[in-house]
């Protein structure tokens, strides 16, 4: 947009104020489908353990999730834009959520709430647990806390809506969603006879590359 | 509530030739158990429920147990006499022999309509491997049926006469049971900030320590 042409086309802040100040809006359709896209955030309603607790409480009245636009949360994954994978995400249940993530239409945003969708958090040893969604679907935000509390979630939607504006809509550095040549599906994992088959997607998650400090 | 060997005593005395056994529980509980075989598991589990003076009429627990095989060690002293006259040669014999393990379930049962229990029962299987049934007790107690699936699915004790003997926590085709205590888990995880036991031998494998090589240099 702003190449070495000297009298830059692009318009400054200071100038854009100025004529508001006029009555003259003006404003790019980036900037206008961002602006809309961040502050109508639609999650969907799904909860899994404790932390949909704290989600609960974020959409009522003393956090009020309502004054970020995110307050419709969506029975059906077709309307939705954002799963917020609240709680322990067990290896039975972890099909079904991929599914549920599958289903949701581009462009979707996915929040990984609490130690254990991030981690398997307590129960990271136990052998029914997924270490983690982000083993099977790309997480945008990591909230950690066990539960975290409401406002943390709320940061966490003030995050995403940052990172809905940064996002472009034309050009090399266009999200996933408007790639023709990506894919909104994502392999939904099958119950195998020890463990999930397979234990991980490894276009979204690998095992960390680690040097482990002896003595430590 | 008549104690533990008082009701061996009587269901001795209704069925004769059962075996029924007093397992005693030498800790401060006291909560000592009766061991029942599985033949006459479920006419004893009837004369519990039925009994006027014991009415047990609610099952609250069902439990499993596993008693893997264990190794016994026992040293006993042989002294073998001197031809010469001598004082005796002792010497020490240790034999080795393996105790079978079995999977056991215990039964808590309690008396509604008397209020009085516990009561506890344990059904032991002849073996960990392929001898694993136990007669079901849900047709005496309906609130053994998830519990009972429950044992069947983490311990693998079959219980015939189950109305709907299937896994209950973990999905059809999974083959393991995670609770016995030779279970693997699936090697599923890598990082762990302060490992430490089995973990740290785990992270061991997974990444080495720097210059000792391995797949993660």
């Amino acid at each position: 947009m702003s190449d070495a042409a000297p009298p830059s086309p692009e318009i400054t802040d200071a100038e854009r104020a100025e004529l508001r100040r006029h009555g003259i809006l003006l404003t790019s359709i980036e900037e206008l489908y961002n602006w809309g896209r961040s502050n109508s955030v639609w999650p969907l309603q799904f909860g899994l353990a404790c932390c949909a607790i704290e989600m609960i409480a974020a959409s009522m009245a003393r956090f009020d999730i309502a004054r970020f636009g995110s307050e419709v949360f969506r029975p059906s994954p077709r309307q939705a834009d954002l799963l917020i994978v609240s709680g322990t995400v067990t290896k039975k249940m972890a099909p079904q959520v991929v599914r549920l993530w599958n289903q949701m239409p581009e462009p979707k945003y996915c929040f990984a709430m609490g130690a254990c969708a991030i981690s398997g958090g307590p129960f990271k040893q136990g052998y029914n647990v997924l270490k983690g969604i982000d083993r099977y679907i790309p997480v945008d935000i990591y909230i950690p806390g066990c539960p975290p509390r409401p406002e943390a979630l709320l940061h966490a939607l003030i995050t995403l809506q940052e990172k809905i504006r940064g996002q472009t809509i034309s050009g090399r550095d266009v999200p996933r969603f408007l790639r023709p040549d990506a894919t909104c599906d994502y392999p939904v994992p099958e119950f195998g006879a020890h463990d999930l088959e397979p234990p991980q997607n490894p276009d979204v998650w690998r095992p960390p590359a680690l040097v482990r400090k002896e003595g430590a | 509530m008549e104690t533990s060997e008082q009701i061996r005593d009587r269901i001795l005395s209704r069925f004769p030739g059962a075996s029924v056994a007093f397992v005693a529980n030498p800790g401060p509980a006291a909560q000592h158990s009766l061991l029942l075989g599985a033949d006459n598991a479920r006419a004893v589990a009837e004369f519990l429920r039925d009994d006027p003076g014991l009415r047990l009429d609610f099952c609250s627990n069902v439990t499993g147990v596993d008693w893997p095989d264990r190794e016994i060690v026992e040293t006993a002293k042989v002294s073998t006499p001197d031809p010469a006259g001598g004082p005796a040669k002792v010497t020490e014999a240790r034999t080795r022999r393996i105790q079978p393990g079995f999977l056991e379930v215990v039964y808590h049962l309690y008396s509604m309509a008397l209020k009085h229990g516990p009561v506890v029962l344990r059904l032991r299987t002849a073996n960990r491997k392929d001898r694993v049934e136990l007669p079901s007790l849900t047709p005496v107690w309906r609130s053994c049926e998830f519990q009972e699936r429950e044992v069947f699915d983490l311990f693998g004790v079959v219980f015939s006469g189950h109305p709907d003997l299937r896994r209950i926590l973990m999905w059809d085709g999974f083959k393991d049971h995670p609770m016995r205590k030779d279970y693997a888990e699936p090697d599923d995880y890598e990082w762990e900030p302060t490992p430490h036991g089995d973990v740290l031998a785990k992270a061991r494998r997974h990444y080495p320590a720097a210059g000792t090589g391995g797949a993660n240099p």
